[in-house]
């Protein structure tokens, strides 16, 4: 797959349209992990209409979104940033050997308050 | 009044305490919470790209059990009220979501979102009311500054969850004031606490949630209220100050005894 | 019996290089009924129009086809043709064989039998036409402008400098609208009430205009040039003809809790109160929602401290009727509420505030004589954010997804003059894009930034919050710097998104004067009748038909002042005579046309018919031909076909489709 192609498959998966962003910067004004990442959310959103999907899937960015959803509730154009994210990290997650966290690594953050909420979310957002 | 109750897994184990005292709270308040058989986990966070249906399937057979019950589907987890509102949402609203996880689970009657999902504090708030509950507590929590956090999953995306105002939210606030106790209002109530990344990256945790701890002792608090097992989880480690499950302050006031881990 | 002349025109070579006029002309008139067929270079000209006379004449001709241009061009000019040689000029149809065919086509075998098809489709239409008779009515001449802001002052007087009566209608206590609270005015920076006072003064001493302030339009009945309308003159509680205008009973008012809506309620006033030192009418009201006489009935300090004994604490609403020749919607604009916008804390925060607000606090007659305080602790603030576009641009529901227009330079205003008057001050402009076509305004925008040291960021907010310490923190994204960043801000101003009048909807629907999804006014047409409403005789001014600024709003007061003008200067208007006709006898009564009139023409009303039964009462549709514009909806939606169109019949259309298909 091209990496244009690449692209298309992630704003499918996201079930976004980037093209309706007008660029304002709001998402990456209110985003609260922002200072941990190395493209913004509206770098996500424009790089990705862009067709420029590779630099996003390499970068560890796609693992510090919180999915907390400001972005998503103050965009003000219903572009839904932190789909965009995720729909780029699930796609790199998918490829092959490419899991962030396994169940044999799992218990390297475990200690004994640990809820199974965050492991479960750990399962879903780290691996496949 | 009777609910079909969606627990969670966490409620069963880690944050049991936070189950039995819902469950003791709300048969006070003439509430039964019947928990739903073979329930299974909501999987803690939504799976956000639209192709993810394996990841949507036990929240829909949780949805589909509770409107074969004709009941409205009860949790008390912001994680489960999040994941399960988020997926009525798209079997509601998403054609294709709807018919791959309809044909897939063969159901005799399509499931087209029809279930209500209501939160514990929603069902106090809409369904019991704040006046009612107010009657039955013994112990106002009088001279407490409780400062409510919400966090992100129980209001946000404001337009598929529709809890409260997710900028200005409302609700908690108006439920301690029911249980006769002062509200602490702090802009960082609706901040992420770092949720799930503190599993890579606990200086992101460390960092959030420690803003909003000191957002909330700035204002006032002299102690926080979750209903986020995970919030619990991260905001407790950095605070000098209690955090307590709302359900936890919700029996003290109603003078009912729950223990749990 | 019919009798038939066709003239094919060349057009020069425009027609008859693509299409063999001759070859027209001789297949036409073997036409059934047609008498004579001709061809001529250009039909339109004198000879031509002599060769039509002349065959009329000589072949006693009943009916007309031209085949030429667009109808649009050359219709007119053939119907008085056709009039000159004494028959109905609505016995002329033209067949378009110039625009619909010699233009678009190059074969011309292919294009010479289209349009002798098109002719063939014209003489099948014309054998069913019937003569037709231009209606006519009077003007009553005098206008009505709703809406006494500048938009509706400056139409005012230019109606009343040509001569004409006309009345303003404003639902507030005094003329001036939304110019009156402004401080300066971009981009000359002159101040809006040394440049707008005047012009409310000549509004109210003109002999041609008579004011109804607090006063609101209730019914508009009629049509282009007889409208009759009830205006709802709202109780004062103090009689306009004996009140000096001396503010003592405002003085003496004990009651002082109701927010100054002069001043985006930054103080108070008392229940009775003159808006504003120069309102106009310079006459107190009283607000009896907090009013102590109106609510306890003990008080009256006002009643005893007026020497001219004109508080009337029993006066009602008063009835106007008058009547119309031409209407102005002027409604202009207020602000939208920013309840949804949670995160810049409008509500939380009294710091925060929005630029009309801001205006006002600059203002030398506002809340703090124009010294810039904040409203939380009365501190002079050293660091100003400004936000642009809250609400504005906005498709998530929460705002409008227009661009309002006015925000970049009234920010660039706002930041220019607290820089110049506080050059102790950190001032931030956050912006998606700056907007600044008009004459001399990037040029402002340029030097707020250049030379009065405004600090422009391109990005949005986030999230105000406070620190717990009195401050704001404003974090939000600078775009070109790659950076979120937080300011420790003073004070926050908010360009919030400016939206048509709440009064515009209702006043829509009662003047069937068509709006779009923002409750913004439709112009006839977006290019060609920016002024007029496509309802006849109604006509907008301002901002109630889109987002302008104050030099756009007085130049299309202007304009909309000389189409009134040119309504009212005429005694008789004719009407179209191609209106819907109903005929009682099939009509059912169903009301499928009346839901569909754009235009409010068609009424219902009790009919005598004799259906061959007996006589008997039937509620039939009745159309205005003075209101109707010929639209043809009424006759599409008619399911009996009770409804037809006149000049367009059913009978007409079906004739040219069979003709065509033959």
């Amino acid at each position: 797959m091209t990496e244009y192609d690449l692209s298309l498959e992630a704003i499918r998966m996201s079930g976004v349209y980037p093209e309706r962003c007008m660029k304002c910067g709001k998402c990456s004004g209110a985003c609260p992990s922002y200072g941990e990442m190395e493209y913004h959310p509206h770098q996500f959103v424009d790089m990705i209409s862009k067709g420029r999907i590779k630099e996003l899937m390499e970068s560890d960015s796609i693992y510090k979104c919180l999915s907390c959803f400001v972005c998503v509730e103050r965009c003000p154009r219903n572009v839904f940033p932190a789909n965009i994210v995720e729909a780029v990290r699930t796609l790199s997650e998918r490829r092959q050997g490419a899991d962030r966290i396994s169940p044999d690594t799992l218990t390297e953050f475990i200690d004994g308050d640990t809820p199974q909420q965050l492991l479960m979310a750990v399962m879903r957002k780290y691996s496949k | 009044m009777v609910y079909d109750y969606y627990p969670g897994c966490t409620l069963k184990s880690k944050a049991s305490r936070f189950d039995i005292s819902a469950v003791k709270a709300a048969e006070a308040l003439g509430a039964e919470m019947r928990e739903i058989p073979e329930w299974q986990c909501c999987g803690g966070v939504y799976p956000m790209a639209c192709d993810e249906i394996a990841h949507r399937l036990p929240s829909v057979r949780a949805l589909n059990e509770a409107k074969n019950n004709g009941r409205d589907l009860l949790t008390v987890c912001s994680a489960c009220y999040h994941v399960l509102k988020s997926v009525n949402y798209d079997m509601k609203n998403s054609m294709d979501v709807r018919s791959k996880t309809n044909s897939y689970l063969e159901y005799e009657k399509e499931y087209k979102g029809e279930t209500r999902v209501v939160h514990y504090l929603e069902m106090l708030r809409d369904d019991i009311g704040f006046d009612a509950v107010s009657e039955k507590v013994v112990n106002p929590l009088k001279e407490l500054k409780i400062a409510p956090y919400y966090g992100c999953l129980i209001l946000r995306p404001s337009k598929i969850i529709g809890f409260d105002d997710a900028e200005n939210p409302v609700t908690m606030e108006n439920f301690i004031k029911a249980l006769g106790g002062d509200p602490v209002v702090y802009p960082f109530r609706n901040e992420c606490c770092g949720g799930y990344a503190v599993a890579e990256d606990k200086a992101i945790a460390e960092k959030k949630s420690r803003e909003i701890i000191e957002c909330a002792k700035k204002h006032g608090a002299d102690m926080m209220i979750t209903a986020c097992p995970l919030c619990m989880y991260n905001l407790k480690k950095y605070a000098d100050i209690p955090i307590k499950y709302f359900t936890e302050i919700l029996c003290e006031a109603l003078g009912i005894e729950a223990d749990g881990e | 019996m019919n009798r038939i002349g066709v003239f094919v025109c060349h057009c020069g070579s425009n027609i008859a290089a693509a299409v063999d006029v001759k070859q027209v002309a001789e297949a036409l008139g073997r036409e059934q009924n047609v008498v004579f067929s001709a061809e001529y270079q250009y039909m339109c000209s004198e000879n031509g129009q002599k060769l039509i006379k002349n065959a009329v004449k000589e072949n006693a001709l009943t009916g007309i086809v031209v085949c030429s241009c667009s109808p649009r061009m050359h219709e007119a000019t053939f119907r008085k043709t056709a009039s000159e040689a004494g028959i109905n000029p609505y016995m002329v149809e033209i067949a378009n064989i110039r625009e619909q065919c010699s233009w678009v086509h190059k074969d011309i075998t292919a294009a010479t039998s289209k349009a002798i098809i098109l002719g063939r489709a014209a003489i099948a239409k014309v054998r069913f036409n019937e003569p037709l008779t231009v209606g006519e009515s009077g003007v009553t001449k005098r206008a009505l402008v709703i809406g006494g802001g500048i938009a509706g002052i400056q139409t005012a007087l230019d109606i009343a400098d040509a001569g004409y009566k006309v009345d303003i209608v404003e639902k507030k206590p005094t003329i001036g609208g939304k110019m009156a609270q402004l401080d300066k005015t971009f981009p000359t920076l002159d101040c809006a009430a040394c440049i707008l006072t005047p012009k409310m003064v000549e509004a109210a001493r003109h002999e041609n205009i008579k004011l109804y302030t607090y006063s609101e339009v209730e019914e508009v009945k009629g049509y282009v040039g007889n409208f009759s309308v009830k205006i709802r003159k709202k109780a004062r509680y103090v009689r306009e003809n004996l009140c000096s205008g001396c503010g003592a009973c405002a003085l003496k008012c004990p009651s002082r809790n109701s927010g100054n809506e002069f001043n985006t309620g930054l103080d108070k006033r008392g229940a009775i109160y003159i808006p504003f030192a120069q309102a106009i009418p310079n006459i107190p009201v009283i607000d009896a929602e907090h009013c102590i006489k109106f609510r306890t009935g003990k008080c009256g300090l006002c009643q005893m401290n007026c020497a001219a004994q004109a508080i009337d604490f029993s006066q009602k609403d008063e009835i106007i009727e008058e009547k119309y020749g031409a209407i102005v919607a002027a409604t202009g604009f207020d602000i939208i509420n920013l309840d949804k916008f949670g995160e810049y804390g409008y509500k939380t925060y009294p710091d925060v505030v929005t630029s009309l607000e801001f205006e006002r606090i600059m203002n030398a007659a506002g809340p703090t004589k124009g010294h810039l305080e904040r409203p939380s602790d009365g501190r002079q603030p050293k660091t100003l954010v400004f936000v642009q576009c809250v609400g504005s641009r906005d498709t998530s529901g929460r705002g409008k997804e227009y661009c309002s227009k006015i925000c970049c330079m009234y920010t660039a205003k706002h930041a220019m003059l607290t820089r110049e008057k506080y050059p102790d001050t950190d001032v931030y402009v956050f912006y998606i894009d700056v907007r600044a076509p008009g004459k001399n305004f990037d040029e402002f925008y340029r030097r707020a930034a250049e030379q009065y040291g405004v600090h422009y960021i391109k990005g949005m907010v986030g999230k105000i919050y406070d620190d717990g310490n009195g401050n704001l923190m404003v974090r939000g994204s600078d775009i070109i710097a790659n950076e979120q960043l937080t300011i420790k801000a003073d004070m926050v101003i908010l360009a919030a998104a400016a939206k048509p009048d709440d009064s515009a909807r209702s006043l829509g629907t009662m003047l069937t004067a068509s709006m779009d999804t923002n409750d913004f006014f439709t112009e006839a047409h977006p290019k060609l009748r920016p002024v007029e409403s496509p309802t006849a005789g109604v006509f907008l001014s301002g901002f109630c038909q889109g987002p302008k600024d104050i030099p756009e709003t007085v130049a299309q007061a202007g304009a909309a002042a000389v189409k009134v003008i040119g309504l009212l200067s005429k005694d008789r208007l004719k009407s179209n005579p191609c209106v819907a006709r109903s005929d009682s006898l099939i009509c059912s009564g169903c009301s499928n046309c009346e839901k569909v009139c754009p235009f409010g023409a068609i009424t219902y009303a009790d009919a005598r018919v004799n259906d061959g039964t007996g006589m008997e009462t039937r509620r039939v549709a009745v159309v205005n031909e003075a209101v109707c514009h010929g639209c043809g909806a009424c006759a599409a939606a008619c399911p009996s076909g009770a409804m037809d169109l006149m000049g367009f019949t059913s009978k007409q259309i079906f004739a040219e489709v069979d003709a065509v298909c033959r």
